[in-house]
């Protein structure tokens, strides 16, 4: 382990991620979270940001928290590679000393943060809900769901530096944008061997998913083992397009391969935190609620009045989804006529 | 071609008992099982000395009590050639950080010139899909996470698939490489009986810290970084409005589109 003085090291940081060009929300996410930690410590909020043609488009990381954005804007940087990624990030840590730095557990954040934590000896926790400070130690307090969903458990970093933990996509709303907000962009430049990579990205395979990807979807009509049947997915997605939704689904319907894993919510599939959940033939585990309990309406559509779906639900129809369903898709339809 | 598969013994059931003060798992009196997403990369492997025949030599290496060598037993039984356990007292504790030093440390005097390491992408007790790419890490080698599909593996080289946010993504990397999995990527088969003969007889050698040669001072709970200082249960519930279509389907659904008209969601 190296020597080092931890009492340098001072400020929070976020990693930012750039997707097909753009800055992904999930740094606004990063963001919201990240500030509300370097207020109590009274302490800078920066954004890493590396990606390629960038450079005019970080200034919109500041109006959403950001006290300062380093941004590394190189044409090989356009993807994500762990190679380049790690090296330019490890080399800034090391200059600057973030007392904090977060990520989220999108596939890039939990490649690149156990690495990180390797090259900078530090201590990593995966997948966050929580994140807060512990003002009389000065320590940042990390919770995330262990074992199952069945508990969550608190962590901390007492010595190592920086604390890193990866956050879960969509546990945190973006704060408003604040055009009011100063802060500084920094560019900065790297070149020659922190661009090489070992792995080469030879093409995309883009997903047909329906709707937008789950995370960002603000309806979501989900299904589970309820369903009974791959060939009721379509009644499912008539509903979700009366919303213009996303379709969801549980581990046991997509374990029965009636839609692809990445519709999968809970705890080893997606987060969501839309405006509306609906959760039909869902029985509503603990894994699964992982997922969407933060939605921020729910209903809960199943035939058992004990099913602990009803538990999370903001409005709970105990029936036969077939009958309920088609109804509801016939009342939703009368009502835009109406409107 | 040498290979590693890294296979973790987990609990079998959800309802797992916590240690309330050290925040670690109670895994006394409970059933275990290979964990699931393991089985996808040792069937993977597997599949590659399938296709390649001749040469390939699949290592398996676990971490843990001493029972876990029943892990162990379980790859070799599907198709993978030696096992080892690190198995030690001083392991107890440990996070994914140090886990991830015992492995590779592990992998380093076990098995010289590898290729390949092969391992799931996270393990049901912890998820935190950590230790895989941290092993990657501390063995200099890029790890390539998330991998649904190896389309083409040797002569130095590998090309496979990763499912990553929006579709997949084709990636090239030089060989030796760490290679996560997730469940795309095959059907695990179930073992066969010659497998599970082979797999009671062969030696599992047990191997200590000290066997491996680690830094003692890194290891376990006093050498992770990482602490769980509080455990408690996850608190959700709402206390929404619950109706039956018992009687009146059309007056329960009724209510559902009344309700959603009143929060404005249409
Ligand atoms: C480590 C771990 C991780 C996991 N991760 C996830 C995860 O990410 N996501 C996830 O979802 N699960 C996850 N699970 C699995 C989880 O424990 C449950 O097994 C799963 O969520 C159950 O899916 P289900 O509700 O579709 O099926 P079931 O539990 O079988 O429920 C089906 C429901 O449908 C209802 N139903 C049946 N017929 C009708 C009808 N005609 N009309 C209305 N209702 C009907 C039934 O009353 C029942 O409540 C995980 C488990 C573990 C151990």
């Amino acid at each position: 382990m190296k020597e080092r003085d931890y009492r340098q090291y001072k400020g929070v940081w976020a990693l930012g991620e750039v997707r097909d060009g753009e800055i992904h929300p999930v740094s606004f996410e990063l963001l919201a979270w990240g500030r509300g930690l370097a207020d109590k410590l009274s302490v800078d909020l920066s954004i890493v940001i590396i990606g390629s043609h960038i450079k005019d488009k970080v200034k919109e990381l500041i109006p959403r928290g950001a006290d300062k954005v380093y941004v590394i804007d190189h044409p090989a940087l356009e993807h994500f590679r762990i190679d380049p990624f790690s090296a330019i990030l490890t080399t800034m840590v090391e200059e600057y000393k973030p007392e904090i730095l977060i990520a989220s557990a999108t596939s890039m954040g939990r490649t690149i943060m156990p690495v990180m934590a390797v090259k900078l000896d530090a201590g990593l926790t995966a997948d966050c809900t929580g994140l807060d400070i512990d003002l009389e130690e000065r320590l940042l307090i990390q919770t995330r769901p262990a074992v199952g969903g069945n508990i969550m458990a608190t962590i901390k970093t007492p010595v190592l530096r920086p604390q890193m933990s990866t956050v879960r996509p969509k546990s945190k709303r973006p704060l408003p944008v604040d055009h009011s907000r100063k802060g500084e962009i920094l560019v900065k430049e790297f070149s020659g061997e922190f661009l090489t990579s070992r792995v080469k990205r030879l093409a995309f395979i883009r997903e047909e998913a329906i709707g937008a990807p789950i995370q960002d979807a603000e309806y979501i009509v989900a299904f589970g083992k309820g369903l009974k049947d791959s060939k009721h997915v379509e009644l499912m997605k008539e509903l979700a397009q009366v919303f213009n939704g996303s379709l969801g689904a549980s581990r046991n319907a997509t374990d029965l391969g009636w839609i692809s894993y990445s519709h999968q919510v809970g705890l080893s599939g997606k987060t969501v935190s839309p405006r509306l959940y609906i959760a039909a033939g869902i029985s509503g585990a603990v894994q699964h609620l992982a997922g969407m309990s933060s939605a921020e309406i729910i209903i809960a559509i199943n035939s058992d009045p004990d099913a602990n779906i009803f538990g999370v639900a903001d409005y709970g129809i105990v029936g036969d989804l077939f009958e309920v369903i088609p109804l509801l898709i016939k009342k939703l339809k009368e009502k835009a006529k109406e409107a | 071609m040498k290979i590693v598969v890294l296979v973790k013994q987990v609990p079998a059931t959800d309802n797992v008992k916590m240690d309330e003060e050290t925040g670690t798992m109670i895994r006394d009196g409970i059933e275990s099982e290979v964990n699931p997403l393991d089985l996808y990369a040792i069937e993977e492997a597997v599949r590659i000395k399938e296709r390649i025949g001749e040469g390939v030599e699949i290592n398996v290496l676990s971490m843990g009590p001493k029972k876990a060598v029943e892990a162990v037993r379980s790859a070799i039984a599907i198709g993978c050639d030696k096992g080892y356990l690190l198995s030690d007292r001083k392991f107890a504790g440990s996070d994914t950080w140090v886990t991830a030093y015992a492995l590779s440390t592990g992998i380093t005097k076990l098995v010289s010139g590898f290729d390949l390491i092969l391992c799931g992408e996270r393990a049901t007790d912890g998820e935190t899909g950590q230790v895989g790419p941290e092993v990657g890490a501390y063995l200099g080698l890029p790890a390539l996470t998330y991998v649904s599909k190896i389309e083409e593996i040797g002569n130095g080289k590998i090309i496979a698939h990763r499912a990553v946010e929006g579709g997949h993504e084709v990636v090239e990397s030089p060989l030796p490489v760490l290679v996560s999995v997730v469940k795309e990527i095959n059907t695990p088969r179930m073992p066969n009986f010659s497998g599970k003969m082979k797999a009671k007889k062969i030696e599992i050698p047990l191997l200590t810290a000290e066997d491996i040669g680690a830094d003692e001072e890194r290891l376990g709970l006093q050498g992770s970084p990482t602490r769980v200082v509080k455990i408690f249960r996850p608190q959700v519930a709402r206390k929404g409005k619950i109706v039956s279509t018992a009687g009146d389907p059309d007056g329960a659904v009724s209510g559902l589109v009344d309700f959603l008209t009143e929060k404005t969601i249409i």
